[in-house]
Protein backbone atom coordinates (compact mmCIF):
# COMPACT_ATOMS: atom_id res chain seq x y z
CA UNK A 1 0.00 0.00 0.00
CA UNK A 2 2.89 2.31 1.17
CA UNK A 3 4.59 1.35 -2.78
CA UNK A 4 1.45 2.18 -4.41
CA UNK A 5 1.55 5.81 -2.70
CA UNK A 6 5.10 6.45 -3.02
CA UNK A 7 4.80 5.77 -6.55
CA UNK A 8 2.05 7.86 -6.95
CA UNK A 9 3.87 10.75 -5.60
CA UNK A 10 6.99 9.80 -7.54
CA UNK A 11 5.29 8.98 -11.19
CA UNK A 12 1.98 11.62 -10.33
CA UNK A 13 3.09 14.12 -13.49
CA UNK A 14 4.53 10.62 -15.73
CA UNK A 15 1.14 9.11 -14.45
CA UNK A 16 -1.21 12.53 -16.26
CA UNK A 17 1.17 13.03 -19.27
CA UNK A 18 0.87 9.64 -20.20
CA UNK A 19 -3.34 10.15 -19.11
CA UNK A 20 -3.36 12.76 -21.20
CA UNK A 21 -1.38 10.60 -24.13
CA UNK A 22 -3.74 8.02 -24.09
CA UNK A 23 -6.63 10.63 -24.09
CA UNK A 24 -5.25 11.72 -26.81
CA UNK A 25 -4.58 8.97 -29.12
CA UNK A 26 -8.00 7.49 -28.25
CA UNK A 27 -10.43 10.75 -28.95
CA UNK A 28 -8.13 10.70 -32.73
CA UNK A 29 -9.09 7.48 -33.07
CA UNK A 30 -12.88 7.40 -32.19
CA UNK A 31 -13.19 10.86 -33.76
CA UNK A 32 -11.54 9.15 -36.97
CA UNK A 33 -14.12 6.34 -36.25
CA UNK A 34 -17.24 8.52 -36.52
CA UNK A 35 -16.57 10.79 -39.32
CA UNK A 36 -14.82 8.14 -41.57
CA UNK A 37 -16.11 5.06 -40.40
CA UNK A 38 -18.96 6.16 -40.23
CA UNK A 39 -19.93 6.88 -43.51
CA UNK A 40 -17.80 3.68 -44.75
CA UNK A 41 -20.24 1.31 -42.95
CA UNK A 42 -23.03 3.57 -44.50
CA UNK A 43 -21.76 2.74 -47.94
CA UNK A 44 -21.03 -0.95 -47.47
CA UNK A 45 -24.38 -1.28 -46.29
CA UNK A 46 -26.17 0.99 -48.89
CA UNK A 47 -24.24 -0.21 -51.55
CA UNK A 48 -24.75 -3.75 -50.53
CA UNK A 49 -26.93 -6.49 -51.99
CA UNK A 50 -30.70 -5.72 -51.06
CA UNK A 51 -29.42 -2.48 -49.80
CA UNK A 52 -30.77 0.73 -50.54
CA UNK A 53 -29.02 1.54 -53.65
CA UNK A 54 -26.79 -1.49 -54.72
CA UNK A 55 -23.86 -0.93 -56.44
CA UNK A 56 -22.06 -4.52 -56.57
CA UNK A 57 -18.92 -3.86 -57.75
CA UNK A 58 -17.99 -0.65 -55.48
CA UNK A 59 -19.43 -2.84 -52.80
CA UNK A 60 -16.86 -5.46 -53.53
CA UNK A 61 -14.10 -3.17 -53.67
CA UNK A 62 -14.36 -1.27 -50.41
CA UNK A 63 -15.18 -4.90 -48.96
CA UNK A 64 -12.04 -6.35 -50.17
CA UNK A 65 -9.91 -3.28 -48.58
CA UNK A 66 -12.01 -3.33 -45.33
CA UNK A 67 -10.96 -7.10 -44.61
CA UNK A 68 -7.60 -6.39 -45.93
CA UNK A 69 -6.70 -3.86 -43.37
CA UNK A 70 -8.43 -5.38 -40.83
CA UNK A 71 -6.28 -8.50 -41.40
CA UNK A 72 -3.18 -6.82 -40.66
CA UNK A 73 -1.70 -7.37 -37.25
CA UNK A 74 -1.66 -4.05 -35.34
CA UNK A 75 1.56 -4.34 -34.94
CA UNK A 76 2.45 -4.74 -38.35
CA UNK A 77 0.55 -1.97 -39.45
CA UNK A 78 2.45 0.09 -37.12
CA UNK A 79 5.27 -0.37 -38.51
CA UNK A 80 4.26 0.12 -42.52
CA UNK A 81 2.49 3.17 -41.44
CA UNK A 82 5.60 4.86 -40.42
CA UNK A 83 6.60 6.95 -43.66
CA UNK A 84 2.60 7.79 -44.05
CA UNK A 85 2.32 8.93 -40.58
CA UNK A 86 5.41 10.97 -40.91
CA UNK A 87 3.49 12.50 -44.42
CA UNK A 88 0.24 13.45 -42.03
CA UNK A 89 1.38 14.31 -38.53
CA UNK A 90 5.28 14.79 -39.29
CA UNK A 91 6.27 12.08 -36.56
CA UNK A 92 6.49 8.32 -36.38
CA UNK A 93 6.69 8.31 -32.88
CA UNK A 94 5.20 9.43 -29.98
CA UNK A 95 0.90 9.49 -29.50
CA UNK A 96 0.32 11.55 -32.66
CA UNK A 97 1.67 8.84 -34.91
CA UNK A 98 0.13 5.77 -32.67
CA UNK A 99 -3.15 8.09 -33.76
CA UNK A 100 -2.49 7.68 -37.16
CA UNK A 101 -2.31 3.80 -37.23
CA UNK A 102 -5.44 3.38 -35.04
CA UNK A 103 -7.49 5.29 -36.76
CA UNK A 104 -5.87 2.84 -39.63
CA UNK A 105 -7.31 -0.20 -37.51
CA UNK A 106 -10.65 1.32 -36.13
CA UNK A 107 -12.10 3.30 -39.74
CA UNK A 108 -12.51 -0.40 -41.08
CA UNK A 109 -13.72 -1.73 -37.77
CA UNK A 110 -16.26 0.70 -36.69
CA UNK A 111 -17.38 0.58 -40.58
CA UNK A 112 -18.07 -3.22 -40.11
CA UNK A 113 -19.82 -2.30 -36.83
CA UNK A 114 -22.05 0.07 -38.71
CA UNK A 115 -22.84 -1.68 -41.74
CA UNK A 116 -24.44 -4.51 -39.20
CA UNK A 117 -26.14 -2.13 -37.18
CA UNK A 118 -27.93 -0.84 -40.32
CA UNK A 119 -28.53 -3.93 -41.39
CA UNK A 120 -30.81 -4.84 -38.11
CA UNK A 121 -32.71 -1.43 -39.08
CA UNK A 122 -36.59 -3.13 -40.13
CA UNK A 123 -37.06 -3.45 -43.84
CA UNK A 124 -40.40 -1.78 -43.67
CA UNK A 125 -39.05 1.31 -42.15
CA UNK A 126 -37.49 1.88 -45.59
CA UNK A 127 -40.30 1.04 -47.81
CA UNK A 128 -41.83 4.12 -45.94
CA UNK A 129 -40.04 6.35 -46.32
CA UNK A 130 -39.28 5.37 -49.90
CA UNK A 131 -43.33 5.30 -50.11
CA UNK A 132 -43.19 9.18 -48.98
CA UNK A 133 -40.97 10.31 -51.16
CA UNK A 134 -37.99 10.46 -49.31
CA UNK A 135 -34.56 11.73 -50.78
CA UNK A 136 -31.65 9.31 -50.77
CA UNK A 137 -30.10 11.46 -48.02
CA UNK A 138 -33.21 11.94 -46.03
CA UNK A 139 -33.79 7.82 -46.01
CA UNK A 140 -30.17 7.38 -45.09
CA UNK A 141 -30.47 10.45 -42.45
CA UNK A 142 -33.58 10.70 -41.02
CA UNK A 143 -34.38 6.98 -41.23
CA UNK A 144 -31.24 4.62 -41.26
CA UNK A 145 -28.51 6.14 -39.28
CA UNK A 146 -31.80 7.83 -36.93
CA UNK A 147 -33.44 4.23 -36.32
CA UNK A 148 -29.83 3.08 -35.48
CA UNK A 149 -28.67 5.30 -33.47
CA UNK A 150 -29.04 3.53 -30.12
CA UNK A 151 -27.16 0.51 -31.61
CA UNK A 152 -24.59 2.92 -33.41
CA UNK A 153 -23.97 4.38 -30.02
CA UNK A 154 -23.65 0.86 -28.60
CA UNK A 155 -21.28 -0.50 -31.39
CA UNK A 156 -18.94 3.29 -30.92
CA UNK A 157 -18.81 2.57 -27.13
CA UNK A 158 -17.95 -0.67 -27.38
CA UNK A 159 -15.38 0.51 -30.16
CA UNK A 160 -13.67 3.55 -27.71
CA UNK A 161 -12.89 0.75 -24.98
CA UNK A 162 -11.76 -1.47 -27.14
CA UNK A 163 -9.19 0.55 -28.44
CA UNK A 164 -8.23 2.33 -24.64
CA UNK A 165 -6.69 -1.27 -24.39
CA UNK A 166 -5.39 -1.10 -28.14
CA UNK A 167 -4.02 2.09 -27.43
CA UNK A 168 -1.59 0.42 -24.70
CA UNK A 169 -0.70 -1.73 -27.54
CA UNK A 170 1.15 1.22 -29.52
CA UNK A 171 2.44 1.41 -26.54
CA UNK A 172 5.27 -1.17 -26.86
CA UNK A 173 6.42 0.88 -30.13
CA UNK A 174 7.30 4.07 -27.89
CA UNK A 175 3.75 5.93 -28.86
CA UNK A 176 3.42 7.37 -25.10
CA UNK A 177 0.07 6.73 -23.20
CA UNK A 178 -0.18 4.37 -20.33
CA UNK A 179 0.92 1.48 -21.80
CA UNK A 180 3.78 2.70 -22.63
CA UNK A 181 4.79 3.60 -18.92
CA UNK A 182 3.29 0.33 -17.32
CA UNK A 183 5.36 -1.23 -19.83
CA UNK A 184 9.01 0.83 -19.62
CA UNK A 185 8.49 1.20 -15.56
CA UNK A 186 6.05 -1.81 -14.65
CA UNK A 187 7.30 -4.50 -16.30
CA UNK A 188 11.31 -3.45 -17.33
CA UNK A 189 11.92 -1.93 -14.30
CA UNK A 190 9.65 -4.00 -12.12
CA UNK A 191 8.25 -1.19 -10.96
CA UNK A 192 5.33 -2.94 -10.22
CA UNK A 193 3.11 0.37 -8.51
CA UNK A 194 3.77 2.04 -11.86
CA UNK A 195 1.69 -0.75 -13.70
CA UNK A 196 -0.69 -1.32 -10.99
CA UNK A 197 -1.51 2.52 -11.58
CA UNK A 198 -1.80 2.05 -15.06
CA UNK A 199 -4.19 -0.66 -14.72
CA UNK A 200 -6.31 1.40 -12.43
CA UNK A 201 -6.25 4.42 -14.27
CA UNK A 202 -7.64 2.54 -18.00
CA UNK A 203 -10.60 0.95 -15.69
CA UNK A 204 -11.39 4.06 -14.95
CA UNK A 205 -11.22 5.26 -18.36
CA UNK A 206 -13.03 2.09 -19.67
CA UNK A 207 -15.00 1.83 -16.91
CA UNK A 208 -16.68 5.71 -17.42
CA UNK A 209 -17.14 5.25 -21.50
CA UNK A 210 -18.98 2.49 -20.83
CA UNK A 211 -20.87 4.16 -18.34
CA UNK A 212 -21.25 7.65 -20.92
CA UNK A 213 -22.29 5.40 -23.95
CA UNK A 214 -24.78 3.58 -21.98
CA UNK A 215 -26.37 6.66 -20.77
CA UNK A 216 -26.04 8.45 -24.24
CA UNK A 217 -27.47 5.08 -25.95
CA UNK A 218 -30.37 5.18 -23.62
CA UNK A 219 -31.56 8.57 -23.88
CA UNK A 220 -32.00 7.87 -27.77
CA UNK A 221 -33.67 4.85 -27.33
CA UNK A 222 -37.46 5.21 -27.28
CA UNK A 223 -38.26 1.59 -28.40
CA UNK B 1 -57.74 6.02 -61.76
CA UNK B 2 -55.17 3.26 -61.77
CA UNK B 3 -54.24 1.39 -64.86
CA UNK B 4 -51.32 -1.33 -65.18
CA UNK B 5 -50.87 -2.25 -68.34
CA UNK B 6 -49.13 -6.02 -68.92
CA UNK B 7 -47.28 -5.45 -66.10
CA UNK B 8 -44.82 -8.10 -64.81
CA UNK B 9 -41.95 -8.47 -62.00
CA UNK B 10 -39.64 -11.15 -62.19
CA UNK B 11 -37.26 -11.27 -59.41
CA UNK B 12 -33.50 -12.74 -59.94
CA UNK B 13 -32.32 -14.64 -57.15
CA UNK B 14 -28.17 -14.47 -56.39
CA UNK B 15 -28.38 -18.32 -57.13
CA UNK B 16 -29.32 -16.69 -60.67
CA UNK B 17 -33.26 -18.49 -60.61
CA UNK B 18 -35.70 -16.24 -61.50
CA UNK B 19 -39.29 -16.02 -59.29
CA UNK B 20 -42.24 -14.84 -61.73
CA UNK B 21 -43.73 -13.12 -58.87
CA UNK B 22 -46.55 -11.44 -61.50
CA UNK B 23 -47.33 -12.61 -64.47
CA UNK B 24 -48.20 -10.22 -67.00
CA UNK B 25 -51.36 -8.38 -65.53
CA UNK B 26 -53.55 -5.56 -66.81
CA UNK B 27 -55.82 -4.21 -64.13
CA UNK B 28 -57.75 -0.47 -64.02
CA UNK B 29 -59.02 1.22 -60.45
CA UNK B 30 -61.50 3.74 -61.12
CA UNK B 31 -60.73 7.13 -58.95
CA UNK B 32 -62.99 7.07 -55.35
CA UNK B 33 -63.14 2.84 -55.18
CA UNK B 34 -62.05 0.65 -52.44
CA UNK B 35 -60.39 -2.39 -54.51
CA UNK B 36 -59.40 -5.48 -53.07
CA UNK B 37 -56.26 -7.73 -54.18
CA UNK B 38 -56.83 -11.00 -52.52
CA UNK B 39 -54.77 -14.08 -52.09
CA UNK B 40 -52.92 -16.29 -50.12
CA UNK B 41 -49.62 -15.34 -49.44
CA UNK B 42 -46.87 -15.79 -51.95
CA UNK B 43 -49.64 -15.01 -54.73
CA UNK B 44 -47.86 -11.54 -56.05
CA UNK B 45 -50.75 -9.33 -54.46
CA UNK B 46 -48.00 -7.39 -52.34
CA UNK B 47 -46.09 -6.94 -55.08
CA UNK B 48 -48.72 -6.05 -57.42
CA UNK B 49 -49.74 -3.44 -54.91
CA UNK B 50 -46.05 -2.30 -54.66
CA UNK B 51 -46.01 -2.03 -58.25
CA UNK B 52 -48.58 1.19 -58.27
CA UNK B 53 -45.88 3.53 -56.11
CA UNK B 54 -43.08 1.70 -58.04
CA UNK B 55 -41.32 0.57 -54.78
CA UNK B 56 -41.21 -2.58 -57.02
CA UNK B 57 -39.74 -1.87 -60.26
CA UNK B 58 -42.10 -3.59 -62.91
CA UNK B 59 -40.25 -6.21 -65.35
CA UNK B 60 -42.23 -4.69 -68.18
CA UNK B 61 -45.22 -3.06 -68.95
CA UNK B 62 -46.33 0.21 -67.79
CA UNK B 63 -48.06 1.84 -64.73
CA UNK B 64 -50.17 5.17 -64.89
CA UNK B 65 -51.64 7.12 -62.08
CA UNK B 66 -54.01 9.43 -62.93
CA UNK B 67 -52.86 9.88 -66.47
CA UNK B 68 -49.33 10.37 -65.46
CA UNK B 69 -46.52 7.59 -66.74
CA UNK B 70 -45.25 6.02 -63.59
CA UNK B 71 -42.96 3.62 -65.07
CA UNK B 72 -39.51 5.55 -66.66
CA UNK B 73 -39.65 8.44 -64.23
CA UNK B 74 -36.27 10.40 -63.16
CA UNK B 75 -36.03 9.58 -59.51
CA UNK B 76 -36.83 13.44 -58.39
CA UNK B 77 -40.46 12.95 -60.27
CA UNK B 78 -40.98 9.64 -58.84
CA UNK B 79 -39.88 11.06 -55.47
CA UNK B 80 -43.02 13.80 -56.14
CA UNK B 81 -45.78 11.17 -57.42
CA UNK B 82 -45.24 9.23 -54.16
CA UNK B 83 -46.01 12.48 -52.55
CA UNK B 84 -49.63 11.58 -54.01
CA UNK B 85 -50.10 7.64 -53.05
CA UNK B 86 -50.17 6.71 -49.82
CA UNK B 87 -49.47 3.98 -48.12
CA UNK B 88 -49.82 2.10 -45.14
CA UNK B 89 -48.47 -1.47 -44.33
CA UNK B 90 -49.00 -4.71 -42.02
CA UNK B 91 -46.12 -3.41 -39.40
CA UNK B 92 -47.07 0.07 -39.24
CA UNK B 93 -43.61 0.80 -39.98
CA UNK B 94 -43.51 4.04 -37.79
CA UNK B 95 -39.67 5.18 -36.93
CA UNK B 96 -39.13 4.12 -33.16
CA UNK B 97 -37.38 7.43 -32.32
CA UNK B 98 -39.85 9.75 -32.80
CA UNK B 99 -43.48 10.72 -31.56
CA UNK B 100 -46.37 9.96 -32.89
CA UNK B 101 -46.60 13.88 -34.25
CA UNK B 102 -43.21 14.19 -35.73
CA UNK B 103 -43.76 10.18 -37.44
CA UNK B 104 -46.70 12.07 -39.29
CA UNK B 105 -44.48 15.36 -39.85
CA UNK B 106 -42.28 12.57 -41.94
CA UNK B 107 -44.50 12.59 -44.74
CA UNK B 108 -44.76 16.37 -45.20
CA UNK B 109 -41.05 16.72 -44.50
CA UNK B 110 -39.50 14.51 -46.86
CA UNK B 111 -41.64 16.32 -48.92
CA UNK B 112 -39.78 19.67 -48.29
CA UNK B 113 -42.66 21.34 -46.06
CA UNK B 114 -41.49 24.25 -43.79
CA UNK B 115 -41.93 23.43 -40.43
CA UNK B 116 -44.71 25.26 -38.95
CA UNK B 117 -46.80 24.50 -42.01
CA UNK B 118 -46.15 20.67 -41.78
CA UNK B 119 -46.72 20.81 -37.69
CA UNK B 120 -50.47 22.01 -38.56
CA UNK B 121 -51.11 19.73 -40.72
CA UNK B 122 -49.74 16.56 -39.02
CA UNK B 123 -52.35 17.85 -36.29
CA UNK B 124 -55.27 17.70 -38.53
CA UNK B 125 -53.81 14.21 -39.76
CA UNK B 126 -53.87 13.10 -36.56
CA UNK B 127 -57.04 14.70 -35.41
CA UNK B 128 -58.38 12.65 -38.38
CA UNK B 129 -57.76 9.33 -36.86
CA UNK B 130 -58.90 10.37 -33.32
CA UNK B 131 -55.68 10.65 -31.96
CA UNK B 132 -55.12 14.23 -31.08
CA UNK B 133 -54.05 13.08 -27.35
CA UNK B 134 -51.08 11.15 -28.53
CA UNK B 135 -49.40 13.65 -30.16
CA UNK B 136 -46.00 13.44 -27.95
CA UNK B 137 -46.37 9.87 -27.43
CA UNK B 138 -43.65 7.66 -28.91
CA UNK B 139 -44.71 4.04 -31.05
CA UNK B 140 -43.35 1.85 -27.99
CA UNK B 141 -45.98 3.46 -25.91
CA UNK B 142 -49.18 3.32 -28.54
CA UNK B 143 -51.08 0.15 -28.78
CA UNK B 144 -51.02 -1.75 -32.22
CA UNK B 145 -54.35 -0.11 -33.37
CA UNK B 146 -52.76 3.29 -32.67
CA UNK B 147 -49.99 2.58 -34.05
CA UNK B 148 -51.92 1.79 -37.61
CA UNK B 149 -53.92 5.12 -36.66
CA UNK B 150 -51.07 6.85 -36.89
CA UNK B 151 -49.49 5.24 -39.76
CA UNK B 152 -52.80 6.05 -41.54
CA UNK B 153 -52.38 10.06 -40.29
CA UNK B 154 -49.04 10.01 -41.81
CA UNK B 155 -50.03 8.79 -45.07
CA UNK B 156 -53.08 10.90 -45.12
CA UNK B 157 -50.77 14.11 -44.11
CA UNK B 158 -49.80 14.91 -48.01
CA UNK B 159 -53.64 14.97 -48.63
CA UNK B 160 -52.75 11.57 -51.24
CA UNK B 161 -55.32 10.71 -54.04
CA UNK B 162 -54.78 7.26 -53.30
CA UNK B 163 -54.51 4.66 -50.17
CA UNK B 164 -52.06 1.74 -50.80
CA UNK B 165 -53.19 -0.79 -47.54
CA UNK B 166 -50.51 -4.03 -46.88
CA UNK B 167 -52.19 -6.32 -45.58
CA UNK B 168 -53.30 -2.97 -43.11
CA UNK B 169 -55.01 -4.87 -40.11
CA UNK B 170 -53.68 -8.66 -40.09
CA UNK B 171 -51.48 -7.83 -37.38
CA UNK B 172 -54.38 -6.64 -35.20
CA UNK B 173 -57.23 -8.61 -33.61
CA UNK B 174 -60.45 -8.63 -35.33
CA UNK B 175 -62.27 -6.10 -32.81
CA UNK B 176 -58.99 -3.09 -33.69
CA UNK B 177 -59.20 -4.46 -37.14
CA UNK B 178 -62.83 -3.62 -37.92
CA UNK B 179 -62.04 -0.45 -36.15
CA UNK B 180 -59.20 0.46 -38.71
CA UNK B 181 -61.48 -0.68 -41.49
CA UNK B 182 -64.36 1.97 -40.63
CA UNK B 183 -61.91 4.33 -40.40
CA UNK B 184 -60.33 3.48 -44.27
CA UNK B 185 -64.19 3.59 -45.61
CA UNK B 186 -65.11 6.81 -43.64
CA UNK B 187 -62.17 8.00 -45.49
CA UNK B 188 -62.82 6.47 -48.75
CA UNK B 189 -66.27 8.21 -48.21
CA UNK B 190 -65.42 11.77 -46.89
CA UNK B 191 -62.68 12.20 -49.09
CA UNK B 192 -63.18 9.87 -51.87
CA UNK B 193 -59.67 8.68 -51.63
CA UNK B 194 -59.03 5.56 -53.97
CA UNK B 195 -58.23 2.72 -51.61
CA UNK B 196 -56.65 0.00 -52.77
CA UNK B 197 -55.92 -3.10 -50.21
CA UNK B 198 -54.00 -6.30 -50.17
CA UNK B 199 -55.71 -9.14 -47.91
CA UNK B 200 -55.78 -12.94 -47.42
CA UNK B 201 -59.03 -12.08 -45.22
CA UNK B 202 -62.04 -12.35 -47.13
CA UNK B 203 -63.89 -10.78 -44.23
CA UNK B 204 -62.17 -7.21 -44.99
CA UNK B 205 -62.65 -7.79 -48.31
CA UNK B 206 -66.81 -8.43 -47.74
CA UNK B 207 -66.29 -5.57 -45.53
CA UNK B 208 -64.32 -3.10 -47.09
CA UNK B 209 -64.17 -3.23 -50.73
CA UNK B 210 -66.46 -2.78 -53.87
CA UNK B 211 -64.54 -5.15 -56.41
CA UNK B 212 -61.75 -7.24 -55.76
CA UNK B 213 -59.33 -9.37 -58.19
CA UNK B 214 -58.17 -12.80 -56.82
CA UNK B 215 -54.51 -13.79 -57.30
CA UNK B 216 -53.06 -17.23 -57.70
CA UNK B 217 -49.39 -17.45 -58.31
CA UNK B 218 -48.32 -14.09 -59.97
CA UNK B 219 -51.78 -13.97 -62.16
CA UNK B 220 -55.30 -12.55 -61.73
CA UNK B 221 -57.71 -15.72 -61.79
CA UNK B 222 -61.03 -14.04 -60.90
CA UNK B 223 -62.80 -10.10 -60.95
CA UNK B 224 -65.52 -9.81 -58.15
CA UNK B 225 -68.16 -7.36 -57.64
CA UNK B 226 -68.57 -7.60 -54.36
CA UNK B 227 -72.24 -6.19 -54.68
CA UNK B 228 -73.62 -8.84 -56.42
CA UNK B 229 -70.13 -11.55 -55.68
CA UNK B 230 -70.25 -14.84 -58.26
CA UNK B 231 -67.14 -16.26 -57.71
CA UNK B 232 -65.78 -18.71 -60.90
CA UNK B 233 -62.48 -19.62 -60.01
CA UNK B 234 -61.88 -22.68 -57.29
CA UNK B 235 -59.87 -20.09 -55.02
CA UNK B 236 -62.44 -17.46 -55.48
CA UNK B 237 -65.04 -19.86 -54.05
CA UNK B 238 -63.32 -20.85 -51.65
CA UNK B 239 -62.64 -17.65 -50.42
CA UNK B 240 -66.54 -16.77 -50.19
CA UNK B 241 -67.12 -20.59 -48.77
CA UNK B 242 -64.78 -19.62 -45.86
CA UNK B 243 -66.74 -16.35 -45.29
CA UNK B 244 -69.30 -18.49 -43.85
CA UNK B 245 -67.06 -19.72 -41.45
CA UNK B 246 -64.52 -22.91 -41.74
CA UNK B 247 -66.58 -26.30 -41.76
CA UNK B 248 -65.23 -30.29 -42.55
CA UNK B 249 -67.04 -29.24 -45.87
CA UNK B 250 -64.20 -27.10 -46.78
CA UNK B 251 -63.04 -27.83 -49.67
CA UNK B 252 -59.16 -26.46 -49.86
CA UNK B 253 -58.04 -25.33 -53.03
CA UNK B 254 -55.97 -28.29 -54.44
CA UNK B 255 -52.62 -26.73 -54.47
CA UNK B 256 -52.50 -25.81 -51.00
CA UNK B 257 -54.48 -28.39 -49.51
Amino acid sequence: MNDLLKALVEFGPDLWKATLDTLLMVSATMASAALLGTPLGVLLFTSGEGGLYPKPILHRVVGYVVNVLRSFPFIILLVILIPFSRLVVGTSIGPKAAAVALSFAVIPYFARLVEQNLRDVPKGVIDMAQACGASKAATIFKVLIAEAMPALIGSFTVTATGFIAYSAVAGAVGAGGLGDLAIRYGYYRFETSVMVWCVVIMFVLVQSTQWLGAWAARRFDKR
Amino acid sequence: MIELKQVSKRFETPGGKAVDALLSTDLTIASGRVFGLLGFSGAGKSTLLRLINRLEEPTTGSVRVDGHELTGLSHDALRQARQGVGMIFQQFNLLSHRSALHNVEFSLEVGGMASTARRTKAREALAAVGLSDKETAYPAQLSGGQRQRVAIARALATSPKILLCDEATSALDPHTALSILRLLKHLNKERGMTIVIVTHDIKVANYLCEHCVVLERGGVVDHIDMANPQPQSRLGKFFFDTAKGWTDQTVLPQEDA
